[in-house]
């Protein structure tokens, strides 16, 4: 039984993505459409609300990922939102890596046959389509999650973000500004650092601190060797193409009875590369993008946690600013002022940080459920295609032993 | 089984039904679910029992029995086939149509699938040896083995010897059952007295494994890693090849250098294999100036097939370096692989200990555990693909060499009947000046001299037809054979992927429950 964010909601499956989350009709937000040019995407924000907020029922407006990054950036310093888990932001577009390939494979179009070009072509095509189809979902999910939060939903700039049609003239960080977050977040990791080494009180808190550390570490380690993984099987269903190009070529070549005989085993090695490519794509999306999008959820749940420290250690230092200002009996009501907010904001991060993270947890373990069984049935159905097909041309290849009687007499 | 298949209809309609496989994928998702709708099988992609055609007259395909076997897709395989040699002839149909013959449908057992073990590739080479072969229509009633690699003396000085067992019904040998141990350089030596002796006569003689210094002096320094073991079942499965391709061929079966080998348990040290010795340099002086010859000269073909057969085989070895090539990155690939899904298992099972709900670290766990047996699976698979693939295309290159080699010989066998012609004409003109200056003690020298060269025109051209001959029956036999072993190998390289899915569905099948248990 999963528990949404808010009550009665449906459980609505995404595409593609590796969060289950419920939204209602009061605010649903998707990515209708996407449009990549030379050096940047532009994602069409589809909203669909019957929230009084909004002047219409249902309206789009073109994002590009700075604003995203705006956005995200804005939840994060927000005082108010620091008890709660900041959906974490979608990675860059990168086709960089893509387009190499690309560049590359049309410098070398010389050395190779046409029809091995082609097919090189093909497959660089589609691995460009599939990051495409990626970058777009993890937009999505991102937005998603920002829509199906009770109190996220309502910020006015994602208000902003959703229904305003024009530009939001948000650029990209200048190097001045880079540099500035670069020094922000040393001292934030160096803070952290000091910060974990006050012990909780709250035993939920220590436990949920040990656990995430560790967690994290791991979902990170686990996430690249996955990467690797799934690039190693792309290696092999490329090989595959290139044997099979190579017996296409041989059988061509080659007098017309043996030709019976080979040209089957090139279409045979096609449909191997075929869907050993499909099952390196599929464990890519299941696994390895589920154990990324962790690694960045993971993430965030430490800045919960580390706000939180953060505002225990004030907290404690206004207590103790307090008992001086007592003992001195100088600024008492100004250290007591300062002890009550600083209580307060301890507290409600305090609550909702629980609230939080027992809902990461209930949202992480739907998630691996579901990516796992799908991982595990489209493993076995790969398995058991390839199988049938392997047995297929197994009984083609003992009929046609066949061939070689006739070849004996002729040669 | 509950739903009963009929073998795809041959002939015409074999093209269209494969590119409809080949796209549609459908087709098999609804082949998966039909299967699937049988109760019982924990393996839904075995295939049906079938009933054997005796009923051999016109089109219909002798058709397969499959032993359904419970564990395996194709434990025993039975392929009743005849090939009768006398009936084979009349059926020489330009399409290939699946009538074998309009007799017995008795007869011959083909390639019987053993189920894989787990253990080295001499398995694969084992059941190779169960397939009787026919050849020519004669029957070798020969197998070789190579086996027990042992390492003889210390340091530098040091060898590996085989053992070379052979058995035999034929009557030139001795024995039925015999064997011996025989060192490397011993191949090396009975190669290149068989290729003295046949090669420039036009037969095609099979080459020896080649040297490997680098492998052999991890091996003899001792160490006794993964590598080396490695290196030396591939020499021992070459070696193998090597001589179970040297007794197949009728001409080098007769030979009795190749049964000292076999048989004879002292064989007298072949030094002049080594690559350093004096025999070893005059060889590289000799390839030299043969190459230097090749270029030089140009003969004029008179026969077309020769010409037209020689372009085939440039192209083939061409496209075989390419396959072999590819096939090599293949293995390679495969290997890092298995490398990579180990590092991902063991990263998984550390996942799922730190995991805190306890239904999903378990399920993780299983993940791993699931993911480390698919890295076996890999290292078995890059295995196959070697010794299977990759080594036959590395041996059929080199077989090509020596094609080109016979090619080669013939030419320098037309070179020096053509020499022969242009000396007797020199000496007739010589003769024909000695007459007008009338020295009657020289004429007669000159007269035996045109008598002695008009008998090595002859013999020239004796030798050069023979030679022709002997290659196109060279070359038959040489295409004969590479179909056949390319067809075997093929064969078991699909059944050993056949068992890895099976494996595949295995595991998978039992993660998945475990997957769904997450709550």
């Amino acid at each position: 039984m999963l528990r949404g964010f808010c009550g009665g909601g449906s459980f609505v499956s995404l595409k593609a993505i590796n969060v289950d989350l419920q939204t209602d009709a009061a605010l649903q937000v998707d990515i209708s459409d996407a449009l990549s040019e030379r050096d940047k995407v532009k994602f069409t924000v589809h909203t669909k609300s019957s929230l009084p907020n909004f002047k219409q029922n249902e309206f789009s407006v073109v994002r590009q990922h700075e604003e995203f990054i705006w956005l995200h950036d804005s939840f994060v310093e927000n005082e108010d939102y620091a008890g709660y888990i900041i959906p974490p932001a979608p990675p860059r577009p990168d086709f960089d890596a893509s387009r190499e390939k690309l560049q590359k494979l049309g410098e070398g179009e010389g050395s190779m046959t046409k029809e091995e070009f082609t097919k090189m072509k093909q497959e660089l095509e589609a691995e460009y389509l599939a990051i495409f189809k990626k970058t777009v979902a993890m937009h999505e999910v991102f937005l998603c999650r920002v829509a199906a939060h009770p109190i996220l939903r309502k910020d006015l700039n994602f208000h902003v973000f959703l229904e305003y049609n024009q530009d939001l003239s948000v650029r990209g960080k200048n190097k001045k500004e880079k540099l500035e977050d670069f020094f922000k977040n040393m001292v934030k990791s160096a803070d952290g650092v000091i910060v974990s080494g006050v012990k909780d009180v709250d035993d939920f808190f220590e436990h949920e601190r040990t656990f995430l550390v560790e967690y994290h570490n791991r979902v990170k380690d686990a996430s690249a060797k996955s990467d690797k993984m799934t690039r190693s099987h792309k290696n092999v269903a490329d090989d595959y193409n290139r044997i099979g190009s190579s017996l296409y070529t041989l059988g061509t070549q080659d007098s017309t009875e043996i030709f019976q005989l080979y040209c089957h085993i090139p279409l045979f090695y096609f449909s191997q590369q075929k869907i050993e490519a499909r099952v390196s794509a599929d464990e890519d999306l299941k696994l390895s993008d589920l154990l990324k999008y962790y690694l960045r959820e993971s993430q965030a749940a430490k800045d919960l946690l580390y706000r939180r420290s953060r505002s225990l250690v004030d907290y404690e230092n206004a207590n103790k600013a307090l008992d001086k200002a007592r003992a001195k009996n100088k600024d008492v009501l100004q250290a007591e002022t300062t002890q009550q907010l600083c209580c307060q904001k301890f507290e409600k991060i305090s609550e909702s940080a629980k609230q939080e993270l027992i809902d990461f947890k209930t949202r992480r373990v739907a998630a691996f459920r579901k990516n796992l069984v799908e991982l595990a049935e489209l493993e076995l159905k790969h398995a058991k295609v390839t199988g049938i097909y392997f047995c297929f041309h197994f009984r083609q290849l003992l009929f046609h032993r066949i061939i070689e009687v006739g070849l004996e007499g002729t040669l | 089984m509950a739903a009963e298949r009929e073998p795809p209809p041959l002939g015409d309609a074999r093209q269209p039904d494969l590119e409809e496989l080949e796209d549609g994928e459908d087709l098999f998702t609804s082949t998966v679910s039909t299967l699937e709708s049988s109760p019982s099988s924990p393996e839904p992609a075995s295939l049906p029992a079938e009933d054997i055609s005796t009923n051999s007259n016109g089109p219909k395909p002798a058709e397969i029995i499959l032993e359904d076997d419970r564990e395996d897709l194709f434990a025993e395989a039975t392929e009743e086939v005849s090939l009768d040699s006398p009936e084979r002839e009349p059926i020489l149909s330009p399409e290939p149509t699946p009538a074998i013959t309009p007799v017995t449908p008795t007869t011959l057992v083909a390639p019987r699938m053993e189920s894989k073990s787990i253990a080295a590739p001499v398995i694969f080479d084992r059941s190779r040896e169960e397939i009787e072969e026919e050849a020519n229509g004669d029957v070798f009633d020969i197998e070789i083995n190579v086996s027990d690699p042992e390492k003889v003396g210390d340091g530098m000085n040091a060898y590996m010897a085989y053992r070379v067992t052979t058995k035999t019904a034929l009557p030139m040998f001795n024995k039925n059952e015999f064997s011996v141990k025989r060192r490397f350089s011993d191949f090396l030596g009975l190669h290149s007295k068989l290729a003295t002796k046949y090669m420039h006569v036009g037969y095609i003689v099979p080459p020896a494994p080649e040297k490997s210094i680098v492998g052999m002096t991890k091996v003899k320094v001792g160490k006794e890693d993964s590598s080396s073991t490695e290196f030396v079942e591939k020499r021992r499965a070459a070696l193998e090849r090597y001589l179970q391709r040297t007794v197949k061929h009728p001409t080098l079966l007769q030979d009795p250098d190749l049964r000292q080998f076999l048989e004879s348990s002292e064989l007298p040290r072949a030094v002049n294999t080594q690559a350093l010795s004096g025999a070893g340099i005059l060889r590289m002086v000799n390839k030299a100036a043969d190459a230097v010859n090749k270029m030089t000269i140009k003969m004029n073909e008179s026969d077309a097939w020769f010409e037209e057969k020689q372009q085939q085989f440039e192209n083939l070895d061409q496209q075989l370096r390419k396959l072999h090539a590819s096939v090599e990155a293949l293995v390679c690939h495969r290997k890092e692989l298995s490398a990579n899904t180990a590092a991902f298992a063991k990263s998984a099972a550390m996942l799922g200990n730190s995991e805190d709900h306890t239904a999903l670290s378990r399920a993780l766990s299983q993940l791993a555990e699931v993911e480390e047996k698919i890295d076996q699976l890999h290292q078995e698979q890059a295995f196959a693909d070697f010794y299977m693939f990759s080594e036959l295309l590395g041996d059929y290159i080199r077989l090509i060499a020596a094609v080109k080699g016979v090619f080669d010989h013939r030419m320098k066998c037309w070179q020096k009947w053509q020499d022969a012609q242009v000396t007797l004409q020199k000496k007739r003109e010589a003769e024909a000046k000695l007459q007008l200056a009338n020295k009657p003690d020289k004429l007669q020298q000159a007269k035996d001299e045109i008598k002695e060269w008009e008998t090595k025109v002859q013999q020239g051209e004796r030798d050069f037809e023979q030679i022709s001959k002997t290659i196109r029956k060279e070359v038959g036999r040489f295409e004969r054979e590479r179909v056949r072993d390319f067809k075997t190998v093929i064969v078991k390289y699909l059944e050993s992927l056949v068992q890895t899915q099976q494996q595949l569905i295995k595991y998978w099948e039992a993660f998945l429950p475990e997957a769904k248990a997450i709550a």
